[in-house]
């Protein structure tokens, strides 16, 4: 790469800090070159805020507005004629002994379950692959491509080959456990019935763990190998080196892994809408496609936002009591 | 890159259980590859009936038949228009706002990279509604049709593959020396001439990779295009789900055309990989 070398030197003067060259030409003002200079970065972010306040906050706040009215497809012309609810889509959405109470707690706990389950083993599958791959062998570039290659794949194409292995009649996984196997006494129906739950957390693991493996791969490199070197003329063995060295080194990287794979299940709309299509059985009734399923099948918006703001402030909590407690750990050492 | 831990060769016991252990998360994560492409030979009546490992008889009827039972075609045409621009657009934005980011200290940056960063956490389902709301407003305001359009698709993509493109593009324009672009400064080029001629050429590898990651999480959506496409704008996110919908579930069809939508994001991200990993690392040791 060259950096050319361009002769017309600045000339003199209100060269500031950075050293742009005040163009001789033009009479421009001081306070005009301060904005320029100080603007310089805002405008840069310009389109980058515009963008998000478009697509993510102005809809965020709007939705928290639904959440306050009586929207039902009635209305949907014409929202602002929506008579406003005050906070009883709230008070519905958390009287648990009711109807709609009552299947979002469900909805919730099925979720929370599939989260610490899906998380929990999307972590370790990525973490094991990564630390087992991380010395050079024979095949070593191969399997990680193979590793990698469940979270190449489109997830709706991924999700619709899982829904094929999960057929009861002409699926794989059946025809393992059931004919070849013989594990299970009559085939299974995977996609309906409390088998479901188990389909969309395996789904999940196998799509997430490579994602993991990723990061951890990535924060292995950032080890220093003296520490390793050191460590075996200390006389520690492999097992012990990845117990004492590894595995702490990762914490940084496992801080933010983790958090981002817990958002990623937790909010995962694309594979139980694949695999279920816009009704979940109840077993795997998870959040994301109950509150779809109160908005856009039951048309009842003012319900479903309010569901989402209460998805939302749960988030906001975890994610805040989690870095807090993450944080003030590894400041302890 | 780390190439042998200590100076002992590690002990049979960690031998064995790498054996073990990686061959199988390698069978995990590939049967579902080889049932899509050993189902997408099959003919019909195999693949509505018990599940045989092996194809036989070896078909390739179904790659010619997914583009005749549903408009597989348009879909993918949808699919790509809507997925190159919003990836284009996405890391040309990005790539302003990383410089920014990367280069000037100025008020409100830890705010604004917060910001940007948090709105990962927001749920798609919250704002899927509202932005179909406000689409149609505007619609109904000015008459630009963003609501099952391209362009309201195009816009919507571009801002989910944003904060992950800030982030991935700050820590490449991190790696690449101030010293040269104040050089650039210095002979008298504008900052907007610095970026392009200096730290752009110099980051290119990483701007490759996050346009290709930008692509992909486009091309994979699945939420905002069943909610904001029509009959002519429907990508493969929701196309796909047509094959299955009619009276026979055409299987071998529907894994053939999972292999087709697949294979150029595959491609591209393992072409990528090893920009990701290098950017993933610059950013963890942050």
């Amino acid at each position: 790469m060259t950096v050319s070398i361009r002769h017309d030197a600045p000339s003199a003067g209100s060269d500031t800090g950075r050293g742009r060259a005040p163009d001789p030409g033009r009479r421009s003002s001081r306070l005009w070159q301060r904005v320029r200079k100080g603007g310089l970065p805002y405008l840069f972010l310009l389109p980058a805020l515009l963008l998000e306040l478009l697509i993510h906050f102005i809809p965020m706040i709007f939705g928290i507005l639904i959440s306050f009215k009586q929207l039902t497809l009635f209305f949907i012309r014409n929202w602002q004629g929506a008579p406003w609810a005050g906070w009883s889509n709230y008070h519905v959405a958390v009287d648990f002994h009711a109807a709609i109470g009552s299947a979002l707690l469900h909805s919730f706990w099925v979720t929370c379950a599939f989260t610490v389950l899906a998380v929990g083993l999307s972590w370790l599958f990525g973490t094991v692959a990564a630390i087992l791959t991380q010395d050079t062998f024979r095949g070593r570039a191969v399997l990680r491509t193979i590793f990698l290659t469940p979270f190449a794949l489109p997830v709706y194409a991924s999700v619709i080959v899982w829904a094929f292995m999960f057929q009861y009649n002409n699926g794989l996984v059946n025809q393992l456990l059931h004919n070849t196997l013989g594990i299970t006494s009559k085939p299974s129906f995977w996609l309906i019935g409390h088998n479901s739950f188990f389909a969309l957390v395996i789904i999940s693991i196998w799509r997430n763990w490579p994602f993991a493996f990723l990061c951890v791969m990535a924060g292995l490199q950032g080890i220093p190998r003296d520490l390793y070197e050191a460590s075996a003329i200390d006389g520690a063995g492999i097992w012990q080196q990845i117990r004492k060295i590894t595995m702490p080194s990762l914490r940084a990287v496992n801080q933010v892994l983790v958090l981002v794979l817990f958002l990623w299940t937790f909010n995962d709309f694309t594979t139980p809408f694949v695999l279920f299509g816009s009704s979940a059985p109840s077993p795997a009734d998870v959040i994301s496609i109950h509150i779809y399923q109160a908005s856009f099948i039951t048309w009842n918006f003012g319900e479903g936002s309010a569901m989402s703001v209460l998805m939302l402030l749960f988030l906001l909590v975890v994610t805040a009591a989690y870095l807090l407690v993450t944080s003030r750990r590894s400041s302890n050492g | 890159m780390a190439k042998r831990r200590g100076l002992m060769a590690p002990p049979p016991s960690f031998l064995w259980t790498r054996r073990i252990v990686l061959t199988l998360l390698a069978l995990f994560a590939l049967v579902p590859v080889y049932v899509m492409i050993s189902s997408s030979v099959k003919p019909l009546q195999d693949v509505t009936s018990t599940f045989r490992w092996i194809p036989t008889p070896l078909t390739l009827a179904p790659y010619h038949d997914i583009w005749y039972t549903v408009p597989l075609a348009r879909y993918f045409l949808n699919s790509l228009i809507v997925s190159a621009s919003a990836a284009v657009l996405s890391v040309a934005v990005a790539v302003f706002a990383a410089y920014a980011v990367s280069r000037y200290g100025f008020r409100g940056k830890r705010i604004f990279t917060t910001a940007v960063l948090s709105t990962q956490m927001f749920p798609g389902i919250l704002f899927a509604l509202p932005l179909f709301l406000i689409f149609v407003s505007i619609g109904n305001a000015t008459g630009i049709p963003l609501f099952g359009s391209r362009g309201g698709l195009i816009i919507t993509y571009l801002t989910f593959s944003l904060p992950f493109a800030i982030w991935m593009l700050t820590s490449y324009f991190e790696s690449v020396p101030k010293a040269l672009d104040e050089a650039a400064l210095v002979d008298g080029c504008g900052p907007v001439r610095a970026l392009f001629r200096v730290v752009i050429p110099a980051a290119l590898p990483g701007i490759v990779a996050v346009t290709i990651y930008a692509f992909m999480t486009a091309w994979g959506e699945v939420l905002f295009a069943s909610v904001m496409t029509n009959n002519t704008t429907r990508t493969l996110a929701v196309g796909l789900a047509d094959y299955s919908t009619q009276n026979n579930v055409y299987w071998n069809q529907i894994m053939a055309a999972s292999l087709v939508v697949s294979v150029p994001v595959v491609a591209g991200f393992l072409i990528m990989q090893r920009y990701l990993v290098a950017g993933l690392t610059s950013g963890a040791v942050k």
